[in-house]
């Protein structure tokens, strides 16, 4: 291998962790954030996407105290701070459930479930939970 | 990209968002599991499987076990364990519709 393959002692991969479950009714999405988390520390190239359920992750206003659950969407801001920007968005996923961009906490980057299949393919890992 | 689907879709919706979502060009799709029951015949995928012109895998030891040995819609492949990794292998990059 050259070393262009390399950058601080190891290949720089892209991974796309794809999220399409609800965040309480199951575990996924909390487990699914805490590996984005541990992924950060690898210095990857790392994108987040949401589709079907998965979109109801990032939607503004979840309040758990009634269900005695932690809220772990504000991490979703915090993911801009471990150098995690790339969050994809499938236009369709977020129609179907009435949602627009505006319901959503952070910015993200809606695209069309053609684009988002693009996306798909030119990753080297993809990760769902 | 190599896409596995394991539930039903008539539980789940991961065949579903490989039909929505997946680039076509180079895609595959291998059912196990209970992804199998996709691809039994005069069920209520096959036409959407058909149309999207996406080649079908089935992990046949799933397949067997569940009973559709004679229940499964033409066109489809046919793989065994041997023939799950040289799919994985054959593709750039693998996605599991959980």
């Amino acid at each position: 291998m050259s070393d262009m393959d390399f950058e601080e002692g190891g290949a720089v991969k892209k991974f796309m962790f794809v999220n399409r479950k609800a965040p309480y009714g199951t575990i996924y999405a909390l487990e699914g954030l805490e590996v984005v988390l541990i992924s950060a520390a690898f210095d990857q190239d790392v994108s987040l996407a949401f589709l079907d359920d998965g979109v109801f992750q990032l939607v503004k206003g979840q309040k758990t105290d009634g269900v005695e659950m932690k809220n772990f969407s504000p991490t979703y801001r915090a993911l801009e701070g471990y150098d995690i920007e790339k969050l994809y968005v499938e236009r369709e996923s977020l129609e179907a459930r009435g949602l627009s961009e505006d319901d959503l906490l952070v910015d993200v980057q809606v695209m069309s479930a053609a684009e988002m299949g693009a996306m798909m393919t030119e990753q080297d890992v993809v990760i769902t939970f | 990209m190599l896409h596995i689907v394991n539930k039903s879709p008539f539980d789940a919706n991961g065949l579903a968002g490989v039909l929505r979502v997946a680039n076509k060009d180079g895609a595959a799709l291998l059912l196990i599991e209970d992804g199998v029951y996709a691809a039994v015949k005069n069920g209520a995928n096959e036409a959407a499987l058909k149309a999207s012109g996406i080649p079908v895998y089935v992990l046949q030891p799933d397949s067997d076990a569940r009973g559709l040995q004679t229940r499964l819609m033409d066109g489809v492949s046919m793989v065994d364990y041997g023939g799950f990794v040289d799919l994985v292998a054959a593709h750039s990059n693998v996605q599991s519709w959980l």
